[in-house]
């Protein structure tokens, strides 16, 4: 530690942090465009200019720029000295030269760090006479705007898109006042994290726009804590609403998970709440055709009446909160409970909740993978399944650097002189995949193979790093595992990505294999274990009596004359066949869900669910970390929306069922952590509804200058309604209270503090720069994370598969894609658009023999539609790897190898984006 | 004593001073151009709305009784108030919103007589808000100054705006 003075005030500091990360720390207000707490410094704006003295009777000083000017104790410092605060407003001034008249229609408008600092420095009249530079813009695709007349050259967006998220198609183009951050061409912005430009950008050149179509104001936005339902890594959100319309996701700081950044998926793939196809009232079929709304009553009154008939078999879901997941158990008895993972999903989850419960393997927070100094991936497509897990691995590729800097003297923050030292080496990164993947430029090795064969290199690693460990009968890839296993055994802290996307338990085995022999050999190694669904180990904990094969041959067979299926489309689980026989059995389903899907078509009663943004609940991530997620907004009055639980509570007061009566979201918390060990810890995933802050207010959920509150509900009646009262949460659908970010940081509903309006203010909601909320990061750790001594239960697994042998037709292997292999996501507007149409990828020879080439169209009797062929030489003959998920075909990959044959009718889609 | 007597002076003077009060209303006050009363939104010198919904004046207003939506037209590029409603039962005619305006758009008109029986009535949309003219200020058009493009003003063409850069010239 270090003692800094500033204006005569003593802070403490740490030493070799630089100035403007310590006064920061502080909470001290000082100027800064260029320097971004993820990204280091480069000096390159000259706006944080403060003065330094060299003793007590220095009276002059000399300017310094706080970002590049490291704490060394004792320095004595003046923010406020007349010198730097002119030199900081010339700064601006020069800046604002070119800037145009853009304010009232310009997105950043009100939340604006130019705007800030032009205020905060009290540059206020224009002195230059001459014309101002103007730019064409560029089309950048459905995600970001571009307005380039707004730019005042700090080079943040490259440095985030390019040096941070390994973007190649945004550059710095031209040369001296001609500067121009685009690309070369018109086109979409290529990376999976574009969206973040709108939050890195100081100003407003790259724009959110979705938000943009339906735009409004940082302070008329009523926001909450959320965790986003894009996939299992559970960032941290705030989605944001006005008019009953989800507005836009913004990113809330993590300490652990998201940090800065979220991907697109999780920031544009929330549209679907706004979905003209939402369900919004209760519906009953009245015959095979018609459906009507008859109002929530008759429909709880006729659920009722099936829940007493006889017995009902509940399926819920890995999209629903736990707590939805829990009240259906609590209504339908465990036994006739399914968690709604697909046969091969449940097996998979349940390994991994295994693995992880024998210990030996710490389980890494997103900042422990930037920290791992080598990764093994094993047979996880992490750009497509975990996004945000891939960019924490492109920092940690980038720790040879910063340990060559620090060997240099280089200074961690200092980014351009690191990046030069380093010379673009990398720690070692190996990816074992399918196929290629855009990270593949991190790696320093690749193997590209079916699941089984990825397994048995695991394997062969795993046995390679402590002998006592199973090894493959037969050939691996000897040169790849040899490069591993020496790295990962030199490794401090080595990390092993694994996850679902394989559908392939071998592969998860053989991770942990190697994580455990690690282990055996005095490592530290820590194991990710990505699944797909915001609430997979969720799902997972919560297991129930059934499989989702039982659950449905219990209702084809009779046994059961209800089905409830809440939150979840079975044909996504499970194969056309079997769903389409339980549902078309004469059993009565009833489906409780936020979305029209083919699950949806089928019931004979449905009732329309809150979506994560229209309720409370918990979701559990990949780190067994749960997350509370609160209620944005309110559905509209004329809707009958509400939460899945709230519907079951009913459904069984009207059936005379007891056990489900609970009073509230506390209440219902409080129960499924009683009955379910594995959850015993969710109430401390947050603070209760009781929880006021300082002079007994709660917290708002409205910015303090909310506007229009007389007049936007003006056109249906002239009398405000009284704000309701949440009984449920700390928060309240007003700006009164105080949201000063001392509250739990599970708490923050957004981020804003006197003179930051941007979303730079979150440094005073944080314990230091780039550390821990103030409120401590969110979320309760449900499996332990530290392994401690405990590898005592880590059996290692001891059967290795057999290598992969093509036979007579095709193994479908799955494929993932960021933009439509989700199921909510797939239905928001933005990600709709960039969605892949179906597609195989086929080995040249294989595509040859079959008498087709790229964009050609093939079928075959278990896929529901044809699907273009892409071509790839490193997929084996033998296979296709086929992207699945998808709002066309939607369900799991046949397990049995398929014939394709060409389909000439098949018309390609025209593709906006090839990816893939 | 002589501040008392001065008092009473002052006041037995107006009894002789032209009354200020009128017969209202059959005859009308007169009030200035700059008079703070009903809100008007007011178009371009070219016809077109001058809102771009920007939200200023809704944040400006102290008792919150303006709401509006932003919307852009696919045709031109114009940012537009998909609705403006100001619900005049809360209006205080502070002037607060005219004041905020960074495009001329709503303005205060010397119309004071705004009472209605019912409350409903006073609730007044972007139709009952538009008038067909400049208001106060016939020259001005944002649109001309901001650099944001819109059908028929490229860039380089708004107020003293260079022409658009080529950042691909090779030029020292």
């Amino acid at each position: 530690m270090a003692t800094i003075i500033v204006d005569g005030e003593r802070y403490e500091a740490k030493a070799g942090q630089n100035v403007l990360e310590a006064v920061l720390s502080q909470h001290l207000d000082l100027p800064y465009f260029c320097w971004h707490p993820a990204m280091g410094s480069v000096g390159a704006c000259r706006q944080c200019a403060i003065m330094e003295y060299a003793d007590e009777n220095d009276e002059r000083g000399r300017m310094v720029m706080a970002c590049i000017t490291s704490v060394r104790d004792g320095m004595r410092l003046s923010i406020a000295a007349p010198h730097a605060a002119r030199f900081r407003e010339s700064v601006i001034e020069w800046l604002m030269e070119n800037h145009p008249h853009d304010c009232p229609v310009c997105e950043e408008g009100g939340e604006c760090h130019l705007q800030d600092m032009t205020v905060m420095t009290g540059h206020s009249q224009r002195r230059y006479r001459g014309t101002k530079r103007t730019w064409r813009n560029q089309d950048l695709g459905p995600f970001i705007g571009h307005e380039m007349n707004r730019c005042i050259t700090c080079y943040r967006c490259v440095r985030f898109y390019r040096d941070y998220a390994g973007g190649t198609d945004l550059e710095a183009l031209g040369s001296r006042s001609r500067m121009y951050f685009g690309r070369a061409a018109d086109g979409k912005l290529e990376s999976e994290f574009s969206g973040n430009l709108v939050e890195v950008c100081p100003t407003g050149v790259f724009t959110d726009r979705p938000f943009s179509k339906q735009y409004t104001r940082k302070w008329d936005l009523q926001s909450a804590p959320s965790v986003c339902p894009g996939c299992a890594v559970g960032c941290n959100i705030f989605p944001s609403e006005r008019y009953g319309d989800l507005k836009r996701v913004h990113n809330r700081y993590h300490g652990e998970i998201n940090g800065y950044f979220l991907c697109d998926r999780g920031r544009f793939g929330s549209h679907f709440v706004n979905d003209p196809s939402r369900i919004r009232k209760a519906g009953m079929r009245v015959d095979d055709e018609v459906f009507e709304a008859r109002g929530a009553d008759t429909a709880i009154d006729a659920l009722g009446e099936m829940l007493r008939d006889g017995k009902a078999v509940g399926i819920g879901s890995p999209r629903a909160s736990v707590e939805a997941n829990f009240a259906l158990r609590s209504l339908v008895g465990r036994d006739s409970f399914c968690n709604g993972l697909g046969e091969g999903d449940a097996e998979l989850i349940a390994l991994a909740l295994d693995i992880h419960g024998r210990g030996g393997a710490r389980i890494p927070t997103l900042t422990d993978v930037e920290a791992a100094d080598a990764v093994l991936v094993l047979g996880e497509d992490v750009l497509n399944t975990a996004p945000r897990v891939a960019l924490a691995m492109r920092q940690a590729a980038r720790g040879t650097a910063f340990e060559m800097a620090g060997a240099a003297a280089i200074p961690d923050w200092q980014d351009a002189g690191i990046r030069g030292h380093a010379q673009g080496r990398l720690s070692p990164v190996f990816l074992a995949t399918t196929l290629p993947t855009r990270i593949d430029d991190i790696a320093a090795d690749t193997l590209h193979a079916t699941p089984q064969d990825i397994a048995r290199a695991g394997y062969a690693i795993a046995h390679r790093i402590d002998g006592d460990f199973a090894a493959p009968e037969g050939a691996v890839a000897d040169d790849f595992v040899d490069r591993v296993a020496a790295a990962l055994g030199k490794a401090k802290q080595p990390l092993i990505v694994t996850g679902t996307g394989s559908a392939d338990p071998a592969v998860m085995q053989a991770a942990a294999n190697i994580a455990w022999a690690l282990r055996a050999r005095g490592g530290d190694p820590a194991l990710l274990i990505a699944p797909h669904e915001a609430n997979s180990f969720g799902a997972g904990m919560l297991d129930g009596g059934l499989t989702l094969d039982a659950a449905l041959e219990a209702v084809r067979s009779g046994a059961a004359r209800t089905l409830v299926v809440m939150e979840n489309d079975l044909y996504r689980r499970a194969d056309y066949e079997r769903v389409d026989a339980a549902l078309a059995s004469g059993a009565e389903v009833v489906v409780i869900d936020s979305i029209e899907n083919a699950t949806a078509q089928a019931a004979n009663l449905l009732l329309p669910a809150a979506t994560y943004a229209e309720c409370n609940g918990t979701f559990v991530n990949y780190e067994g970390r749960a997350q509370r997620f609160y209620q944005v907004f309110e559905p509209a009055a004329e809707d009958e929306i509400a939460p899945s639980w709230m519907w079951i509570r009913r459904a069984a007061k009207a059936a005379g069922r007891d056990g489900c009566d609970w009073s509230g979201i506390e209440d219902l918390v409080r129960a499924c952590a009683e009955n379910v060990p594995a959850l015993a810890a969710i109430p401390e995933a947050a603070p209760t509804a009781g929880y006021r802050g300082k002079a007994d207010t709660r917290i708002p959920r409205q910015p303090h200058r909310y506007s229009g509150r007389t007049a936007m509900r003006a056109d249906v009646n002239v009398h405000e309604p009284k704000p309701t009262v949440d009984d449920e949460t700390p928060f309240a659908y007003s700006m009164e209270g105080q949201n000063t970010g001392r509250q739990p940081g599970a708490a923050v509903p957004y981020v804003w503090s006197p003179g930051w309006n941007s979303n730079q203010s979150v440094f005073k909601f944080q314990q230091e720069v780039g550390g821990g909320l103030s409120g401590g990061d969110p979320g309760v750790r449900l499996i332990a994370a530290e392994t401690g001594s405990n590898g005592a239960d880590a059996r290692p697994f001891r059967s290795p598969p057999a290598a992969f042998a093509s036979g007579d037709g095709f193994r479908l292997l799955p494929l993932h894609a960021i933009f439509g292999s989700d199921e909510l996501s797939a239905r928001s507007w933005p990600v709709a658009e960039t969605s892949p149409s179906p597609y195989i990828v086929l080995n040249p020879e294989d595509a040859r023999e079959l008498g087709v080439a790229r964009g050609d169209g093939v079928k075959c009797d278990a896929l529901p539609v044809s699907v273009e062929v892409r071509i790839d030489a490193a997929m084996t003959p033998g296979t296709a790897a086929c992207v699945c998920g998808l709002p066309d075909m939607p369900g799991p990959l046949p397990a049995d190898p398929v014939e394709f044959v060409r389909d000439p009718d098949f018309e390609r889609a025209t593709e906006i984006i090839a990816r893939g | 004593m002589w501040s008392q007597l001065r008092t009473i002076w002052t006041v037995f003077q107006h009894t002789f001073m032209r009354n200020e009060t009128v017969e209202y209303p059959d005859e009308m006050p007169y009030a200035a151009p700059r008079y703070r009363g009903r809100i008007i939104l007011t178009r371009d010198p070219d016809g077109e709305e001058r809102c771009v919904a920007c939200n200023l004046c809704a944040v400006a207003c102290p008792v919150d009784c303006i709401a509006l939506q932003k919307t852009e037209r696919e045709e031109d590029g114009r940012w537009y108030p998909e609705f403006f409603r100001i619900n005049f039962s809360r209006c205080i005619m502070c002037g607060m919103c005219e004041e905020a305006c960074p495009t001329y758009a709503i303005q205060l008109t010397p119309d004071f007589e705004l009472c209605e029986f019912n409350r409903d009535s006073m609730v007044y949309e972007k139709e009952h808000l538009l008038i067909n003219g400049p208001g106060k200020y016939p020259d001005y058009s944002f649109w001309g100054v901001a650099g944001k493009t819109i059908e028929g003003k490229d860039k380089g063409e708004a107020l003293n705006e260079a022409p658009p850069t080529d950042h691909r010239s090779l030029l020292p």
